[in-house]
């Protein structure tokens, strides 16, 4: 019996070993040189949602880098909405996610939706970051003060005041179709949100 | 004590296998040396197959490449500089082939770091991409390659006694179609 415990420990330790040496992959672009700041590996999820599919989605209106703000309530019965929160500007997997989302403009265009990227960042923060990715082509929202307060409302604020890394898809009526609070430290797939989007066809 | 001693070799095996391998590839393959094990499928599109050089299905590993020189482009959907060079890259392939001396002689592919096969085809079909990409969804590939920043070009020499050289490697930096297929033919010895 003693054999077997002392066996199970070192088994259960070599395995916790081998997940700490394996650090979690991204390919970083070389756009933004030395500026990317690292994080390490966090725990995947550090909230819970106060939102689920079928509910009508919390309203909010957002400065946004054009200036602008940007209500939610704006796209209703003219747009799907996707809303991408990203925990941070600077840091390593949130500044390949968007740019991805550039590429794929002409399917979210396929979809009917718009998309917004909300971080907890401030404006001047978010308009370098962007300007560093070569522009995006959707509104990007400061959920900067009261900080946090959009990303609190959905359930998707650590505990640290960041964001997760969060996908909500809004249909026309303004109802939550798909959500994906994806481990902070992996870009969710684009074929998941696509398939979602294809969904509400 | 047995048990203790056949589990710890057992744990020291399994880290020498899965983790040594990563961690050897702390840095990006160079020039002079030979390219790390990158296993990449043979493609489905019979074009993209002929102009390898292929045939059959399964794996195939860039040497078995039907050329005396390939460009190797390490990109990703995500990367920005990626996507602005992605024209211009295809200029280098248009280059190329519209060379009837050079078209048999330098082939080129992309490997999509951590894109999964959907990502890969986004990015083929936006920027009408006319060379074979293949998708590295799980960063396999990106792992051996010392998990590189995009892009990252390289330029693999094939030797006449099989053997294979990569000749020239550059982290971003991409000059235009011209200049590029420049440095491949002086640093392939096409020149």
């Amino acid at each position: 019996m003693n054999k077997k415990r002392v066996l199970h420990f070192i088994l259960i330790t070599g395995v916790l070993f081998l997940s700490v040496l394996t650090p979690v992959a991204f390919g970083l672009s070389d756009a933004y040189k030395g500026n990317i700041y690292e994080i390490g590996t966090l725990k995947p999820i550090d909230s819970v949602l106060r939102v689920k599919v079928g509910d009508r989605a919390p309203e909010f209106s957002l400065p946004s880098i054009s200036e602008q703000k940007v209500s939610l309530s704006q796209f209703l019965g003219k747009k799907n909405v996707v809303i991408s929160f990203v925990p941070a500007a600077w840091t390593p997997v949130c500044s390949d996610q968007w740019p991805g989302y550039n590429v794929a403009k002409d399917i979210f265009s396929q979809y009917d939706a718009i998309l917004l990227g909300i971080t907890v960042d401030n404006i001047p923060t978010l308009f370098a970051w962007t300007n560093q990715m070569g522009q995006v082509w959707f509104p990007v929202l400061s959920d900067f003060w009261p900080h946090g307060a959009v990303a609190k409302r959905y359930g998707v604020l650590r505990s640290n005041g960041v964001s997760e890394r969060a996908l909500f898809v809004i249909d026309k009526k303004g109802i939550l179709r798909y959500i994906d609070v994806h481990d902070i430290n992996k870009r969710p797939p684009l074929e998941d949100l696509m398939g979602a989007l294809e969904k509400l066809k | 004590m047995k048990i203790i001693l056949t589990a710890l070799i057992l744990i020291t095996f399994s880290i020498s296998i899965q983790v040594l391998p990563a961690s050897a590839a702390n840095k990006p393959p160079e020039k002079g040396e030979t390219l790390p094990l990158i296993n990449l499928p043979v493609p489905k599109n019979a074009e993209e197959r002929n102009y390898l050089g292929l045939s059959g299905g399964g794996l195939f590993k860039i040497p078995q490449i039907k050329a005396c020189a390939v460009i190797v482009e390490l990109f990703s959907m995500y990367c920005p500089f990626c996507q602005k060079d992605a024209p211009r890259v295809n200029e280098l392939y248009r280059l190329i082939e519209s060379n009837p001396v050079l078209k048999n002689k330098i082939k080129l592919i992309g490997i999509g770091v951590g894109n999964s096969p959907y990502e890969v085809g986004v990015f083929k079909k936006t920027y009408d991409i006319p060379f074979p990409l293949f998708p590295d969804k799980d960063f396999v590939i990106h792992k051996v390659c010392g998990e590189v920043r995009t892009p990252y070009y390289m330029i693999v020499r094939m030797n006449e006694d099989g053997t294979h050289q990569i000749v020239h490697t550059q982290l971003g930096n991409y000059p235009g179609a011209e200049p590029f297929l420049e440095v491949v033919l002086k640093a392939s010895g096409l020149k």
